[in-house]
């Protein structure tokens, strides 16, 4: 049997996705769970991250260092990743070695122990992380334009969370937090790769079967309501290179007009992989906004990053400001570009190179095992499985029509966000 | 935790003479080819001997502005042309170069074999330098250095490299400095592809789901014919005068978050007996599980950094070993001590057997992974062409990393790691 796939949920409300990929002997195992700084508030931005952070710190049955060194002697990766709706733990192994990714995914779903003094010395290096990221101006530039594009929903707040909150969360805050969110029918569990899928099915009950679920968790996350008006932001920083972030509040990824966005942005700043792991993609040389911006030399480099979410979030276009001109000048430059995708539609070829173009990433990413069973697991925190399979023939549906609606609506100066990144020259020796 | 016997992995198809074809080409060009049929996909990787050892010191980064410009224009392809072939079928071919090699690598579907392999060599043998896009690109490399030089990591490394090579073609960026690069003209570019881009010492992998013969034949066909007389050979490396006083070099970037910190000394070269032993030293250093013996003194037991590892680089030539850290600006000298505490136990006592058999293990394990992909077997293949490791490289693997023993380790370390003459930098506010 090849790529046989069996999809089913636990009596205790776990979601199972598991794929049969006999190409390599290894394994790919993610955990997901629906919770990320979504599920945050002031006072406790930074929370969900931090919670992952201490998820290797051990268990009575696992103590600190076991785990990394068992999975590390068998050439074994594993690492988390936290973001806006999701924290997702993966290990990616040895075939023999999955009933103790599986025993460990279920040990940690539970018994995790956040000793105060753990937690402690765990604050300082996920500040350290955060000024690593301040150190980018990328970051400070997304963070302000964050903020200023949500004043109600979590979104509002980087995954990382306020340097303020870092600073008080407590030992407890984040225990609770755990607890709340880090329960079997909150969670999928994606295995591809090298087993039978008969018997994996009996390891994944053996593991996770037993633990209870706590019940489905209320959380009222609020509503933003449009924006109404552009707003501006301007951050200075240090360097002598500028940044423009334009941010237009996007569609959520279940949305359906998400993949006609999806194309717009393909076409506007070229597509985006769809690779978490190793290569693929390809360049935007082609792309609207390169041709205009870049050749035309008023800005040094472009990319655009329409992300999958739960809500409504950003679709941003990024830009390095050439150093002959200015973000006003930058940003007048893409308003031009964009009215022509407001004003005519756009050519039906154009639509089905975009479809091309996706049909290729989605080849690169069934080149390896970790890229596959990210995707079986990684679309149920936005949509469902479908979401990812139907990706294409979603994207083949995309009309002309429906991308000049679409850029209408999206692409409204009202509905965004305009950020620009001011360098102050500091180098000095 | 006991000792445990090295892991064996399942047995998986690693590369090897019986699935390798090699072929050298009378005009110089070496291909090696191994098919995957498990993805649609396909990496051609390849380099050859032009690299910034040829750049004039005035004009540090015409090799990196000459591989970058490849693809600006060729007689058959103006930039736009170019780039709409090969992104229309959501493919990607990217040029660069470093030291002693300039190199190119593409992805791509396997049916498109014949298209990318003919635009690869239209870039490698007729490129046209075009005037627009020449200044062009100068710009984008130019804004590049000055967001270089606000990169505390690059610029502390940047400053390692000109210490720990002191005297020697290593202590130069490849991409050069403002002032070097400023002076770099259309005419410096084809001068230099004149005298270094030829098929003598090309050499190509190509992995992925065509036939070994139709790959060698879409090689043929498309750089058989290639010659070029001025072809120069690479010049040859002069010798590394050896570290003989401890040295501290700090760059001052003002209004930063965190200062990042490279430790290290003078390493041997890849085909050097002491290689494959300060390869597994290094892993217990600085990268086992969650970074070795540093991860666990500076961020596990400490909680200065995010990240800290040790990176050992060696190719043709001098190497270097380094242990990197990001650390809050207050906890710099503190980092520093804690890691030449480690450097200074890494040459006093040897690493302990449990050490050393868990990184054995790990060397072993992560092979089906490594060459999961078809990049990273192409990029495989390449190296054991490179550094002559013989296409058996990977049946003899085992045999190498399991005779390591403790003590060649600690008799390798000491002879490139003083840890009275380690060489510090530090880039940060």
């Amino acid at each position: 049997m090849t790529n046989q796939t069996h999809f089913y949920t636990l009596p205790n409300g776990l979601t199972v996705h598991l794929k049969e990929i006999h190409t390599a002997p290894i394994i790919s195992s993610w955990i997901w769970y629906k919770v990320g700084s979504r599920n945050e508030h002031p006072g406790i931005t930074g929370v969900s991250h931090w919670v992952e952070h201490m998820q290797f710190k051990g268990t009575d049955r696992f103590p600190a260092g076991y785990l990394d060194r068992e999975i590390s002697r068998v050439g074994g990766i594993w690492n988390a990743m936290t973001y806006l709706d999701w924290t997702t733990y993966f290990q990616t192994l040895p075939a023999s070695m999955a009933e103790l990714s599986l025993s460990l995914e279920a040990d940690r779903m539970v018994n995790s122990r956040f000793l105060t003094e753990e937690v402690n010395m765990e604050r300082t290096v996920i500040i350290s992380e955060r000024e690593g990221n301040e150190n980018q101006p990328h970051f400070l530039l997304n963070e302000a334009i964050q903020e200023a594009a949500f004043d109600q929903h979590p979104y509002r707040y980087e995954v990382i969370g306020l340097k303020d909150d870092l600073e008080s969360i407590t030992r407890d805050q984040l225990y609770g937090h755990y607890q709340r969110f880090y329960d079997p029918a909150n969670a999928v569990l994606a295995l591809a790769g090298d087993f039978d899928i008969d018997q994996m099915v009996q390891q994944v009950a053996a593991s996770f079967g037993e633990i209870p679920s706590k019940g489905s968790i209320e959380q009222a996350i609020p509503v933003e309501p449009p924006l109404g008006v552009e707003r501006r932001v301007t951050v200075d920083g240090p360097g002598q290179t500028a940044y423009v972030q334009i941010a237009y509040r996007a569609p959520s990824a279940s949305d359906l007009d998400f993949f006609g966005l999806t194309v717009l942005d393909s076409l506007l700043t070229g597509p985006s992989s769809l690779n978490m792991f190793g290569s693929g993609g390809t360049t935007n040389k082609t792309s609207r906004l390169y041709r205009a911006l870049v050749e035309g030399e008023i800005a040094v480099s472009c990319f655009g990053t329409l992300q999958a979410t739960h809500d409504p979030y950003l679709y941003s276009i990024n830009l390095t400001v050439h150093p002959a001109h200015t973000p006003e000048e930058v940003l007048q430059a893409v308003d031009d570009e964009l009215k022509r995708v407001m004003d005519s539609p756009v050519m039906q070829e154009e639509i089905a190179r975009a479809i091309k173009q996706a049909k290729a990433l989605f080849a690169y990413s069934s080149e390896n095992i970790s890229n596959q069973a990210f995707w079986l697991g990684y679309t149920d925190m936005f949509a469902n499985y479908d979401w990812f399979e139907n990706y294409v023939n979603h994207l083949a549906k995309v009309t002309p029509k429906d991308v000049l609606r679409i850029a209408r609506e999206a692409l409204n100066p009202d509905n965004r966000v305009v950020g620009f990144y001011l360098p102050e020259e500091s180098l000095s020796q | 935790m006991t000792n445990k016997a090295p892991f064996t992995p399942q047995t998986t198809a690693m590369p090897s003479p019986d699935d390798i074809t090699r072929e050298v080409l009378p005009n110089g060009i070496t291909i090696l080819a191994r098919s995957n049929f498990n993805s649609p996909t396909l990496s051609i990787r390849g380099y050859l001997p032009s690299g910034s050892i040829f750049d004039p010191d005035e004009k540090l980064g015409l090799s990196y502005l000459t591989a970058n410009s490849l693809m600006s224009g060729t007689a058959h392809y103006d930039f736009q042309a170019l780039y709409n072939e090969i992104e229309s079928v959501g493919a990607k071919i990217g040029f660069s170069s470093g030291t002693l090699t300039s190199a190119f690598s593409t992805h791509s579907l396997s049916e498109d074999l014949d298209l990318i392999m003919g635009l690869v060599a239209e870039c490698l043998r007729h490129p046209t330098f075009p005037d627009r896009e020449f200044n062009r690109l100068k710009m984008q490399m130019l804004t590049g250095l000055a967001i270089r030089a606000q990169d505390t990591a690059a610029m502390a490394s940047m400053l390692f490299d000109e210490a720990v090579f002191a005297g020697h073609p290593y202590e130069r960026p490849d991409d050069g400095y403002i002032e070097t690069v400023q002076a770099i003209e259309k005419e410096d570019l084809v001068r230099f592809y004149q005298r270094t881009f030829g098929p003598q010492g090309l050499t190509i992998a190509i992995v992925g789901a065509v036939e070994p013969q139709t790959a060698v034949d879409a090689i043929k066909a498309a750089l058989g014919d290639w010659s070029n007389l001025e072809q120069e050979h690479l010049p040859e490396l002069p010798p590394l005068a050896p570290i003989t006083q401890p040295a501290r070099k700090s760059l001052t970037i003002n209004g930063k978050s965190q200062a990042d910190i490279v430790i290290g000394c003078q390493a041997p070269e890849r085909l050097s007996p002491d290689y494959v032993p300060l390869r597994i030293g290094n892993n217990i250093l600085g990268e086992f599980g969650m970074m070795g013996r540093l991860g666990k003194s500076v961020r596990e037991d400490s909680g200065l950094a995010y990240y800290v590892y040790s990176n050992l680089s060696s190719s043709l030539g001098p190497g270097a070993w380094e242990m990197i850290a990001g650390v809050n600006p207050r906890s710099v000298e503190q980092a520093i001590e804690l890691m030449s505490a480690e450097a200074r136990r890494f040459v006093n006592e040897p690493v302990t057997a449990e050490e050393l058999d868990d990184s054995k293990s790990l060397f072993l394990g992560r092979l089906p992974l490594l060459l999961e992909s078809n990049n990273g077997v192409a990029i495989s293949l390449l190296n054991m062409e490179r550094f002559d490791l013989g296409l058996d490289y990977f049946i003899q693997y085992p045999n190498r990393i399991k005779a390591v023993t403790a003590e060649q380790i600690l008799e390798a370390s000491r002879r490139y790691l003083n840890p009275d003459n380690l060489i510090v930098t530090v880039a940060g506010p």
